[in-house]
């Protein structure tokens, strides 16, 4: 029992959070959703070359995965610095090309960032399919090489661009892993949450311990500091549910990960709207990248309802129980 | 990183759960609040005790078996699962023996922790008075010097178990003028029944006596019933107050099991359609496993040499909320029968209401997190 990420895992999160301070993320991310995704490319190849794909790919094609604690580990670094693009989604692509032929062909590229990957089941939008060069639709027992995307429809987060997937295209497997699929996306989005709200509290303390009214820092008002402590208690005892379902990725565990990560994060985005007064309120400042995020990955891969239904029909691990 | 516990913390835990079951009564006791169900508390600690679990993780000589933080974890969950009543001990336990540890002497931790260990002695918490709550260190009971000890003298109040425990502790302020009023303070043990002392119990929310008002008048204390150097209490006080907020006050097995019974509630009692309520029982699930996790984390840095922090105010604000909200949905799920008082439900929801208010306020608590874990700067209450 040692239930603390090793040093190599911490050196592997402060190698990927200093890489990703000196990247500038805000202009990448402002760019991309301007449907400019030039930065957001070379990026995206910077991430790869820091082995973060690879981690969902097995050894056999080029990866060095599975290895969901390290993948973690790396989706709260890009949740902290609001990294755009189908990053989870890739994650997904990892687990649904599990068929040899189709692996072989599109998983070392994967790997290596030479290709975005996208994934949407049926009837949902995929993100960023504008960008991904390979669209991967679950479609019914299929899973197809979609020929193309419709419109992009704008998210709530202006980052995510959102698209429906063109029907038809190349058979790639029939009854792809989908629910194990489903599992890896959703432990990486609620990594991915927790850091987004990691960020958005350490911005929000910065700013309140700054910002002066009254002639105090606003930061040394009580009804203020009720409200970030609030936040860093929501995001404290999510981060230890993230790693167990990292450690165990058992459904229910990963579900009860999602969940809490992803409304920790809101309610640290609401906290952070509301001590940064009017200015948090604008697009131009970028808290406004992170505080939409919040939004959009709280029903991203499984909505809070749908997550609490798959707590209670899976039941957690857990220690001394016997249920 | 790692959940898995070594094959010797398994052992434990299978010896724990042999013995609780078959030693666990099988019906619930009465309410530990009352004078038939404390006496029958106490003979519950006895039972423990003469089988070396009332106290595991103290060493040997006081009657414990010298466990460590992760063993005494793995028992408090079995001790839970297996709906094992609660600890009438709880606040020597958790409170006073820590304090002894630290800053007792030999002779003190002989003759105090192994009746403390069997429930012959259960001690009361004396922190709060009138004038003094979450401002402790304003405290006016007095303690003057006389000949071979201390007279203590003055009023405290919301002692908890002190209606029907032993003796109590808390602190007196020896020096009267110092410069700071956490300055000047002596920590000291007393018998509840010592001449001078008058036990006015008080009825909590339900009217059970759960603490009780003391009115000290010139009460005895000898020099070694004084815990640690006169006029340092504050610093012996706090050095452990961290226990009683976080790690060893409320262990995750106990929320794991209630999680669970309230699960089985909910299976019995539940309205699928009614998703509101099914979420609530989600989160109660979720919550105990996220206690359980934080915990484990907790332990971990503290097994490799670090100390329990301020962190602590972060469990302590969490498991209190955690634990309302888990009974408000039991009750919530027995609908008509919520509002009966003689059930377990019942008996844990009104006990469970206090917990955002003692242990340190939720709201010090919240100032705890904000200017020690966020480094905000400190301002007016």
């Amino acid at each position: 029992m040692r239930f603390l990420l090793d040093d190599e895992q911490q050196a592997f999160a402060h190698s990927l959070d200093a890489m990703l301070t000196a990247a500038d993320t805000p202009s990448v991310i402002r760019s991309w959703s301007a449907g400019a995704p030039t930065t957001g490319r070379a990026l995206w190849r910077r991430i790869a070359d820091a082995g973060v794909f690879a981690l969902a790919v097995p050894e056999a094609y080029e990866g060095v995965g599975p290895l969901p604690v390290e993948l973690a580990v790396a989706f709260v670094e890009l949740g902290r610095h609001a990294v755009p693009g189908p990053l989870v989604e890739t994650v997904a692509a990892a687990v649904l090309l599990n068929e040899p032929e189709a692996a072989k062909r599109l998983l070392p590229a994967l790997a290596s960032g030479e290709v975005i990957a996208t994934v949407a089941p049926e009837g949902s939008y995929a993100l960023d399919g504008d960008v991904a060069t390979v669209l991967l639709a679950v479609d019914g027992e299929e899973l197809r090489l979609a020929p193309g995307h419709g419109p992009v429809r704008t998210s709530l987060d202006p980052a995510r661009r959102l698209t429906l997937l063109d029907r038809g295209g190349e058979l790639l497997a029939r009854n792809p892993p989908l629910p194990r699929a489903l599992t890896w996306a959703r432990l990486a989005t609620a990594a991915q949450a927790l850091g987004v709200g990691l960020a958005l509290l350490d911005t929000t303390v910065a700013y309140v311990k700054q910002r002066v009214q009254f002639g105090v820092p606003i930061g040394s008002f009580q009804a203020l500091k009720h409200q970030l402590a609030d936040a860093k208690i929501a995001l404290e005892f999510a981060r230890p549910l993230v790693f167990g379902a990292a450690l165990s990725m058992d459904p229910a565990d990963v579900a009860a990960a999602k969940v809490t990560a992803s409304e920790a994060a809101y309610a640290t985005a609401r906290t952070a709207l509301q001590l940064h007064g009017a200015i948090g309120y604008t697009a131009e400042y970028d808290l406004s990248l992170w505080l939409t995020k919040a939004r959009a990955l709280r029903t991203a891969w499984g909505s809070p309802g749908e997550c609490r239904a798959l707590v209670l029909s899976g039941g957690l691990s857990g220690g001394g129980r016997r249920s | 990183m790692d959940l898995d516990h070594s094959p010797a913390d398994e052992a434990f835990r299978a010896e724990a759960r042999a013995w609780l079951a078959a030693h666990v009564p099988p019906t619930p006791l009465p309410s530990l609040e009352t004078e038939e169900g404390f006496a029958a508390h106490r003979a519950w600690e006895a039972e423990l005790a003469a089988d070396r679990w009332s106290v595991v993780s103290w060493p040997a000589e006081y009657g414990g078996r010298g466990v460590g933080l992760l063993k005494w974890l793995v028992f408090e969950e079995e001790y839970y699962a297996a709906g094992a009543p609660g600890r009438v001990s709880q606040n020597g336990i958790s409170l006073l023996a820590p304090t002894l540890f630290d800053h007792g002497t030999e002779e003190q931790r002989a003759r105090i922790l192994p009746p403390m260990a069997s429930g012959e002695v259960i001690w009361a918490q004396a922190w709060s008075e009138p004038e003094a709550g979450s401002d402790l260190a304003s405290l006016r009971s007095r303690a003057v010097r006389t000949d071979g000890g201390w007279l203590l003298s003055g009023q405290k109040t919301w002692s908890s178990r002190a209606a029907f425990a032993d003796r109590a502790f808390g602190l007196f302020r020896s020096e009267p003028d110092t410069p700071k009023p956490h300055q000047g303070l002596t920590y000291a043990m007393f018998d509840l029944r010592a001449p001078g002392v008058t036990v006015r119990p008080i009825g909590r929310l339900d009217g059970k006596p759960a603490f009780a008002e003391l009115f000290l008048d010139e009460v005895f204390v000898p020099d070694e019933d004084v815990i640690g150097e006169p006029g340092q209490g504050w610093r012996v006080a706090m050095s452990t107050a961290g226990n009683e907020r976080g790690l060893t006050l409320r262990s995750p097995g106990r929320f794991l099991a209630a999680a669970d019974r309230l699960v089985d509630l909910w299976r019995e009692h539940g309205d699928p359609a009614d998703t509101a309520l099914r979420d609530r029982v989600a989160d109660a699930v979720i919550g105990a496993r996220a206690y359980q996790l934080f915990t484990y984390a907790h332990a971990s840095r503290f097994l490799q040499g670090e100390p329990l922090g301020p962190e602590s105010s972060l469990n302590k604000v969490f498991w209190s909320e955690y634990d309302i909200a888990l009974h408000e949905t039991a009750l919530d799920l027995l609908g008509a029968e919520g509002e009966l008082a003689d059930t377990d439900w019942s008996e844990g929801y009104v006990f469970s209401l206090a917990g955002p208010v003692y242990a340190g306020t939720n709201e010090i608590q919240r100032d705890i997190i904000a200017e020690r874990l966020l480094g905000l700067p400190k301002g007016r209450r």
